[in-house]
């Protein structure tokens, strides 16, 4: 099975409307929604639920204020400014806390401990194009990187059994840990990016990340047509990291209005055979450049 | 004490940065703009600020004296972030586990771990009349983007002046360390599925940890509604909507500030600014 995520640096330049137009024109593909944080594919992809679990991930600090005897101890040990004993006993900032469990091994009184966190949601679901796997975290939470880990473990697990020739994951914005858990396994990275100053410059970290990993990278530019000069710009950067631009998507309105009715761009009424021939086109490049496939 | 203002979205391409810069260039006096988008930090291609200060933001990671390891494990026992395992009686640290809470080098009895600072990124500070960018850049391959934030954000309130800060995309860790102080928090989005979708995480977080919020539409008139709806039936301000324009993709793209390029935005980031001020004093709608 071959594995292909789809990564951007600078978010909103058209990862999730192009993942999903490109798992249609994929064939035996099995979705992974990276983008634990916001995850959008599911909105157009219209999954059926399968299973869904709980995500338990690293702990949660509870703390017994009847033992504390406001020493003050778990104040100074914790790096991560989570405690204000300034009122005499403790405060915990949970959104502060990183549940290092310093605190708990420090106090003498057993005030506090750690119990297991959960986190968010992980679900697995069917939808026309092949089955899904996405997550939601709950908002505000830690450990966005293991929930989208967990997410590509159990996509290529469920390609594997199922006999899927395709993993295609929807990674989320940036070059951070979510980023790299997403790239695990992957044999290659499409980055889509678009002509703007913005997006040029957080798409050379998503080049050198990917050359930090040895994984190959394509581009695809959309929006192409909106500033000529930069889509210039970009391919020259991107011919000198040996990164291909495999695809120049014009703008076109029918992206946005696709969006608005949560529709597949492919499947939206007015898209216009030129325009649809053009991601076609891209993709099977794509598929040719990262995977080794024909075109 | 100056406020300050953090600005976020949920889903990430929404219009934070074109806030965060243009409401910073429209700022009457000092003002420092914290640019928290560790990981793909953008401020900087619209403001041009000549860097007066670089410097290495570094983690403390912990290392092992062979010589004094008695192989007991109880670094390995005490970690919760599994960063350290043990290779027969060697204990091994895998840098992109460890948060650095020192636990191990507590929980060690004879004084073999100790902890060397090791690079993750960069904190950058600069001038442009009288705003002050900080921003921080995460190295490639690193993983720590709270802790880098924390750090921009520390730089940023010893300024002593307002601060904007440009949070990251998403609700997640970073967001969360971005927008944690804040006096008030504006949540930009752009009225499409995702959109609505992303900002109801995004109010959520807010929520919990206790934020006052603002919605700023952006690319408004495509025609979806609901975000609008939403906003009234949860009772959250509509701040302002800035229309979908050609003319705003194509300064954005080159660069370039909206409020020195076409005056009608200078006003309305002015106007912007003025009431943003007014809610993080805790004033409510008029």
């Amino acid at each position: 099975m071959r594995q292909i995520t789809i990564l951007s640096g600078k978010g909103g330049t058209g990862k999730t409307s192009l993942t999903a137009a490109f798992a249609s024109l994929a064939e035996n593909v099995v979705l992974a929604d990276c983008d634990v944080d916001a995850a959008d594919l599911h909105l157009i992809c219209k999954p059926t639920l399968r299973e869904k679990q709980p995500f338990q991930s690293g702990y949660e600090l509870v703390f017994d204020a009847e033992r504390c005897n406001g020493c003050g101890l778990c104040e100074q040990v914790c790096r991560f400014e989570a405690v204000d004993t300034s009122d005499g006993k403790p405060s915990f900032d949970p959104f502060a806390c990183e549940a290092c469990g310093c605190c708990v091994d420090i106090c003498a009184r057993g005030a506090l401990k750690l119990v297991d966190a959960i986190v968010g949601e992980m679900r697995v679901s069917d939808t026309q194009y092949g089955p899904m796997v996405h997550a939601r975290l709950d908002p505000g939470a830690e450990n966005s990187g293991k929930l989208v880990a967990a997410v590509r473990h159990r996509a290529a697990e469920i390609g594997r059994a199922e006999g899927r020739d395709l993993l295609l994951a929807d990674g989320p914005p940036g070059i951070g840990c979510p980023v790299i858990a997403s790239l695990s396994g992957a044999d290659g990275v499409l980055a889509v990016t678009e002509p703007s100053l913005s997006a040029l410059h957080d798409l050379t970290r998503v080049i050198d990340l990917a050359e930090h990993f040895k994984i190959p990278a394509a581009v695809v530019i959309n929006k192409a047509d909106l500033a000529p000069k930069l889509t210039d710009r970009i391919e020259s950067l991107c011919n000198e990291r040996n990164a291909p631009v495999i695809g120049r998507i014009p703008f076109d309105r029918t992206f946005v209005d696709a969006l608005v009715a949560g529709r597949n761009i492919l499947e939206h009424p007015t898209c216009n055979p030129h325009l649809a021939e053009t991601i076609r086109q891209t993709w099977h490049t794509a598929l040719a450049t990262l995977c080794g496939e024909k075109a | 004490m100056a406020p300050t203002i953090a600005i976020a979205s949920g889903k990430g391409g929404t219009g934070k940065t074109t806030l965060a810069v243009n409401l910073a260039a429209v700022a009457d006096g000092p003002v420092t703009l914290a640019d928290c988008d560790v990981e793909a930090p953008n401020d900087h291609l619209f403001l041009h600020p000549d860097w007066d200060e670089v410097s290495e933001f570094c983690v403390p990671l912990p290392e092992v004296d062979a010589d004094k390891c008695t192989g007991c494990g109880a670094c390995r026992d005490v970690c919760r972030f599994g960063a350290v395992i043990l290779l027969g009686d060697r204990p091994m640290i895998y840098p992109q586990l460890c948060h650095g809470c020192g636990g191990c080098t507590r929980a060690c009895p004879t004084g073999a771990m100790t902890e060397k600072p090791a690079r993750c990124g960069e904190i950058r500070s600069g001038r442009i009349g009288d705003l002050t960018l900080v921003d921080g850049r995460m190295d490639i391959g690193q993983v720590k983007a709270p802790h880098v934030v924390r750090a921009v954000r520390r730089k940023a309130a010893a300024q002593d002046s307002l601060v904007l800060i440009d949070a990251p995309p998403g609700t997640s860790c970073p967001v969360v360390a971005a927008v944690l102080d804040a006096d008030y928090l504006v949540l930009v989005t752009e009225p499409t599925p995702f959109g609505l979708h992303d900002l109801k995480l995004a109010v959520e977080m807010a929520g919990q940890i206790g934020l006052s919020i603002g919605v700023v539409l952006n690319r408004a008139g495509l025609g979806f509604e609901k975000v609008t709806e939403y906003c009234h039936e949860a009772n959250i301000e509509m701040l302002e909507a800035i229309p979908f324009d050609p003319k705003i993709a194509a300064v954005y793209a080159e660069g370039g500030l909206l409020v020195e390029e076409i005056d009608e935005y200078r006003q309305r980031f002015t106007a912007l600014l003025a009431k943003l001020l007014r809610r993080a004093d805790g004033e409510g709608k008029s």
